[in-house]
C-alpha cells in the first residue's frame, strides 16, 4: 500500500507480478474449478466457501494484493474478473472501496491480469457477486484495519480510539486526522488482519454500494480509446486468420498454400493439424499477412481446402428433430425425478394437455468476433485474450503447446461481449499454436461468419409433455419426457435438466424424463444455460394448463407456488455438495410474481383489440425473476411489444442500481432476440446461417418504449444478475401472444411460424 | 496504391490495394481504434465513421472510394470527449460491453448535425441500422435526446458551432 515497504507494497505493476505472487496448487485448483463453474452455473448451486471446499483451501485474498495507496491518496483498485459488459470493472471494486472507506473520486480502477493471487478469474453463472461478496469486502476492511493500525501508531493511541470517513482516519477524542495518502506508506509496515478479526459495515452506512457508479471505462469507450482485445496491438505485429472445416470435426485433407504464399502480403501460410483436445483445438489453415485484410482476403478469394469433413457431415436439424419424435415414442432413457403416480392422476384429472416444445440452436454473436493476440519467444508465451474463463485458456494453452503453464502470461482485456462464448478458449489457443510456429507477435481475429460457424452452440431441445388439472383448476400432473443431445448417460455440454427443475416438487404426481441422442455439433452455455430455452418450456406449459382449467394465469401460478415443496432428491453418490441443486424458494417467487402483476396493472387495465399481456418467472443462478410483456399482434402477425416489466430478487443488496437496470433491460432485449428471431439450422453437419441478415439482434425500432426494472430487497446474500433476467422474457412474449389471439407458440423461433416484428 | 484523404481534419496519404476496406484503413494503417470490427457487411453499423459529414459503413467503403473524402471517426468527434454525443454517452452511462457504441455515437452525431431536434421516430429511424448486441437501446434513445440537449445549449452560446465539424475542423 505504499511507496517505501516492498514487502506489502504492490507497486509492482499487475503486468510484471506473474512469478512473485503465484501459487501454483492454487492456480491448478483454480482451473479446476473453473471447469466446473460451467456446470455450476447450470445446476444454480450456492456458491462460495463450499465450493472452494471442493478444491482445496481458498487463497488467502490480501489487502495489498488488491489495493495501492499512493501519497497523493489516489487509491487503485484492481478489478480482478474480465469484463465483458455486465458492469464487474465497477462492482468489484465497489466491494472493496465500500469497507475500505475510501472516497470513490480518489479511486482508479485497473484491470487485473491473470494471477493466482486474485483468486479465481471468471465471467460465468453470474457468480461474481456472490463469489465475490464476503472475500473482496474483507479485503476491502483488511486495507482499512492496517490504515487505522498505521494511525493509531503515530498518534500512540488505541486502534479502537480511530474511526475512518471518505479516505481519511481520524481520532475523535483529540480531533485529529490524516488521510490515506499520508498514512500509505506506514501502512505497509502494519500485519495484514485477520479476516475473521474484521468488522464489517452495517448497510445503512453504504456510501458506495447501492449507489448508481459508473464505467470506470466510459471514457475510453467514448473517446475510441485502445480497449478490446481486437483494438491490441505491439510493434512487429502479424495478423492472421484461420480457416476450420465447415463441417464440425472436419480435417484438412490438403489446401493451395503455395498459391496463397505467392499473394501480397502473405508471410506464412500452413496447415495446423487438430489439438490434443479437439475441442478446442480444430485442425485448419493458418493464414498470416502484414495485415488482417490481406488474410482475409486470401482466405475469401483464393484458398481452396479440400476436407475430410467426418461423421458429422449426415447429421442436421431436421435429422434431430425427427429422431426426437421417436425416442419421445420410447422408454426414457434416464428418470432424473419421480414423485406419486402420473398415469393414476392423468386417469381422474379433469383437464388434460398434451404438447410438444421446442427450441433451435443458438450462436452466442457477441459484436466482437473471437480474436487473441499471442507472442511466442525463447519457449515463453504471452497472450492478450478477451476471455471469459483466462485460466481455462492457459492450461488448454499449455497443453497445446507442451509447455509448462507457468511459461504462460494471460493478460486480461475488455471483452465486447461474451454471453458464454469466451467461457470456451478455442481462439486462444488457436492463437498461441499460430504465434509459436511464426515467432512474431500475432493478431488472430476472426470472420463474423466463422464466429457463427464455429461457436459452441446452445443447446437444440425437444419437450414431450403432459400435464393434468382437477376440476378446482389445480395441477394434479405433469409428465415431461425431455429429448436431448449426449451419449453413455452423459448430458452434453449445457443440454442438461435437472430433477430439481420447476415445477419439480410443487406438483404431487410428477415425471422429469430424459433421452438421449449424440451429436456432433459443439454445444456450450449461453446466458443462463438450460434456463434460457427451459423457462420457454415450463412457463408456457403452465399458461397452457392455467387456460385449460379457465384461470387467471397470474392466480394459477400464485397458487402452484403455495403449495408445500416436497423434498429435494439426495444428489447421486458422490457428487461433490457444492454441486447439488438449491432449493426452489416457492415464497420468494411469489413475492416478486405479486409485484410484478401490481406494477403491471395485472388484470386491472383494458388494453385495445390485439393487445394482451402475458406473464412467466424463473429462478436461475439464484435469482428470482418474474416479468410481464404488453404484446401487440396485427392480423398480419406483426408483433409490437409496448412494455416490459421485470421485478426481480437477488437479496439483500443491488450493488449498482444503474448497472442493474442496464443490464436487466438488455436481458430483456435479448430475450426478444432469442424469441423473434436467432436459430442457427444444422444441415450436411455445418452452420446455416453465416451472418446478421440470417440471425437478427433486436433493432432499436424493435425495442419497447419501456421496461421497468424493480428489485426486491429481501434478507438473502446478494447474487449475481448477468443471466436470471432473461429466461422469463421469452415465455412472457409467447404467453402474451397466445393472450391476444389464441395461438400457442410451442416451437421457437417466432419468425418461423410467420411472425415478425412491427 | 496510394489514397489521399482527410481524416480527422488531418490530410493523410494511404498506401494500400485499392479494394481494402475504410475500415482496416482506419484500424490497422491509421492506428485509429475506436471503429469497430462487427459484420464486414454493412449489417450491424459498429464501423460507422462520416464519410463528407454522412453516417456510413466502413467495412463496405473501399479506399478507392473514400479516397479525396472527409473521414471523421469517433476519435475525431473530440479527442477529450467534449463532443455533445460523447457527453451525453458517458453522462447516461450507456454501455455494457462498449463496443457498439463508436458506430452508435457516430451514427447519432450525423442525425443530429442534420436534425438537432429529432422526435422518437426521427431517432428510431436513423439508429435502425446499429445493433446493440447487449440491448441498451432504451439509453441510447435518451442519450440522443441529451446530445440534442447539450447541443441547442452550446449553439445559443457560440452561434457557430457545428456537429460534424466539431470533428476537428
Amino acid at each position: 500500500m505504499a511507496t517505501t515497504q516492498p514487502k506489502l507494497d504492490p507497486q509492482e505493476s499487475p503486468k510484471s507480478n506473474r512469478s512473485a505472487g503465484m501459487n501454483r496448487r492454487a492456480f491448478l485448483r483454480a482451473t479446476a474449478l473453473v471447469g466446473g463453474g460451467m456446470m455450476l452455473a447450470y445446476y444454480a448451486e450456492p456458491l462460495g466457501k463450499k465450493v472452494l471446499a471442493q478444491f482445496g483451501p481458498p487463497v488467502t485474498l490480501l489487502p495489498t494484493s488488491f489495493i495501492t495507496i499512493t501519497p497523493d491518496g489516489i487509491v487503485t483498485i484492481i478489478a480482478k474478473n474480465p469484463e465483458i459488459g455486465q458492469g464487474v470493472k465497477a462492482m468489484l471494486p465497489m466491494m472493496i472501496a465500500e469497507e475500505l472507506d475510501v472516497d470513490w473520486k480518489d479511486v482508479r480502477v485497473e484491470q487485473g491480469d491473470l494471477n493466482a493471487k486474485y483468486g479465481l478469474q471468471i465471467a460465468g453463472g453470474s457468480t461474481s457477486t456472490p463469489m465475490n461478496w464476503d472475500p473482496l469486502r474483507q479485503v476491502g476492511a483488511g486495507g482499512r484495519a492496517m490504515l487505522i493500525a498505521a494511525a493509531a501508531q503515530t498518534w500512540g493511541v488505541s486502534p479502537s480510539e480511530c474511526s475512518t470517513t471518505a479516505s481519511r482516519v481520524h481520532h475523535d477524542p483529540s480531533g485529529r486526522s490524516l488521510t490515506y495518502g499520508e498514512l500509505a506508506s506506514k501502512a505497509a509496515t502494519m500485519p495484514p488482519p485477520d479476516p475473521k478479526s474484521l468488522k464489517m459495515k452495517d448497510p445503512k452506512d453504504y456510501r458506495i454500494i447501492g449507489k448508481t457508479t459508473p464505467n470506470p471505462d466510459i471514457h475510453k469507450i467514448v473517446t475510441g480509446k485502445p480497449l478490446y482485445g481486437i483494438d491490441f496491438t505491439m510493434p512487429g505485429m502479424l495478423y492472421a486468420n484461420y480457416e476450420k472445416c465447415p463441417v464440425f470435426g472436419g480435417k484438412v485433407k490438403s489446401a493451395n498454400l503455395d498459391e496463397i504464399k505467392a499473394l501480397p502480403g502473405i508471410r506464412h501460410v500452413f496447415v495446423v493439424p487438430p489439438g490434443p483436445d479437439p475441442a478446442t483445438l480444430a485442425g485448419g489453415v493458418a493464414i498470416v499477412a502484414d495485415s488482417w485484410y490481406q488474410a482475409r482476403a486470401a482466405r475469401d478469394k483464393t484458398l481452396k481446402v479440400e476436407w475430410d469433413e467426418g461423421p458429422t457431415a449426415a447429421q442436421s436439424s431436421q435429422l434431430y428433430a425427427a429422431t426426437s419424435v421417436e425416442l419421445a415414442k420410447k422408454e426414457p432413457g434416464q428418470v432424473l425425478r419421480k414423485d406419486g403416480d402420473t398415469d393414476a392422476a392423468f386417469g381422474s384429472a379433469a383437464h388434460v394437455v398434451e404438447a410438444a416444445y421446442s427450441y433451435p440452436f443458438l450462436s452466442h454473436v457477441p459484436l466482437e468476433p473471437q480474436n487473441c493476440s499471442a507472442y511466442y519467444k525463447d519457449g515463453k508465451l504471452e497472450v492478450w485474450a478477451p476471455s471469459q474463463t483466462p485460466a481455462t485458456g492457459l492450461s488448454q494453452t499449455a497443453r497445446a503447446l507442451g509447455i509448462d503453464q507457468k511459461d504462460i502470461t494471460v493478460h486480461l482485456t475488455r471483452i465486447g461481449g461474451g454471453f458464454g462464448r469466451r467461457l470456451t478458449d478455442d481462439y486462444m489457443v488457436e492463437a498461441a499454436v499460430i504465434a509459436k510456429q511464426v515467432g512474431v507477435p500475432v493478431k488472430l481475429l476472426w470472420t463474423r461468419e466463422q464466429d457463427m460457424a464455429h461457436d459452441y452452440y446452445r443447446p437444440a431441445g425437444f419437450h414431450f409433455l403432459k400435464g393434468g388439472v382437477d376440476k378446482n383448476g389445480k395441477i394434479v400432473a405433469w409428465r415431461n419426457h425431455f429429448v436431448t443431445f449426449g451419449e453413455n448417460g452423459r448430458f452434453a455440454q449445457s443440454a442438461g435438466l435437472g430433477g430439481e427443475e420447476f415445477p419439480a416438487r410443487f406438483i404431487p404426481n410428477f415425471s422429469q424424463l430424459s433421452s438421449m441422442m449424440p451429436s456432433g455439433v459443439p454445444m456450450g452455455a449461453m446466458r443462463a444455460p438450460g434456463s434460457n430455452a427451459i423457462a420457454f418450456v415450463m412457463q408456457s406449459f403452465i399458461d397452457e394448463l392455467s387456460h385449460a382449467a379457465g384461470r387467471d394465469p397470474v392466480q394459477f401460478r400464485l397458487d402452484l407456488l403455495a403449495a408445500a415443496p416436497l423434498p429435494m432428491a439426495a444428489p447421486p453418490p458422490g457428487t461433490p455438495v457444492a454441486f447439488a441443486p438449491v432449493a426452489f424458494d416457492g415464497p420468494r417467487m411469489r413475492a416478486v410474481l405479486t409485484s410484478v402483476a401490481e406494477r403491471s396493472g395485472w388484470g386491472k387495465r383494458k388494453l385495445p383489440p390485439g393487445t394482451a399481456m402475458g406473464v412467466a418467472f424463473h429462478f436461475s443462478h439464484r435469482g428470482y425473476f418474474a416479468e410481464v410483456a404488453e404484446v401487440q399482434v396485427s392480423s398480419s402477425k406483426a408483433v409490437k411489444v409496448h412494455k416490459v416489466w421485470v421485478v426481480g430478487d437477488i437479496g439483500s443488496q443491488v450493488i449498482n442500481p444503474g448497472a442493474a437496470q442496464n443490464i436487466s433491460q438488455g436481458a430483456v432485449i435479448e430475450g426478444m432476440s432469442h424469441a423473434m428471431g436467432y436459430e442457427i439450422t444444422i444441415d450436411a453437419g455445418r452452420a446455416v446461417q453465416s451472418n446478421f441478415h440470417q440471425y437478427p439482434p433486436l433493432r432499436i425500432t424493435q425495442a419497447p418504449a419501456d421496461i421497468d426494472v424493480f428489485f426486491l430487497k429481501t434478507d438473502n446474500p446478494p447474487t449475481g444478475l448477468g443471466e436470471p433476467a432473461l429466461p422469463p422474457m421469452i415465455p412472457a412474449i409467447t404467453n402474451a401472444i397466445f393472450a391476444a389471439t389464441g395461438h400457442r407458440v410451442r416451437a421457437l423461433p417466432l419468425q418461423q411460424h410467420g411472425y415478425s416484428w412491427a | 496504391m496510394s489514397y489521399k484523404l482527410t481524416v480527422n481534419g488531418r490530410p493523410t496519404t494511404v498506401d494500400a490495394p485499392g479494394d481494402t476496406p475504410l475500415l482496416w484503413v482506419v484500424r490497422d494503417i491509421l492506428d485509429l481504434k475506436g471503429t469497430k470490427y462487427g459484420c464486414g457487411m454493412a449489417l450491424c453499423g459498429c464501423c460507422t465513421v462520416h464519410i463528407d459529414g454522412e453516417a456510413m459503413r466502413s467495412c463496405t467503403t473501399t479506399i478507392e472510394n473514400a479516397a479525396g473524402k472527409h473521414i471523421t471517426t469517433l476519435e475525431g468527434l473530440s479527442e477529450d470527449g467534449t463532443h455533445p454525443v460523447q457527453v451525453a454517452w458517458a453522462e447516461l452511462d450507456v454501455p455494457q460491453c462498449g463496443y457498439c457504441q463508436a458506430g452508435q455515437m457516430m451514427t447519432a452525431s450525423a442525425l443530429l448535425a442534420k436534425n438537432p431536434h429529432p422526435t422518437d421516430a426521427d431517432i428510431d429511424a436513423a439508429m435502425d441500422g446499429n445493433i446493440c448486441r447487449c440491448g441498451t437501446y432504451l439509453r441510447i434513445r435518451k442519450a440522443v435526446k441529451r446530445a440534442a440537449e447539450l447541443h441547442a445549449k452550446r449553439t445559443a452560446q457560440t452561434s457557430n458551432a457545428d456537429l460534424t465539424a466539431s470533428a476537428k475542423a
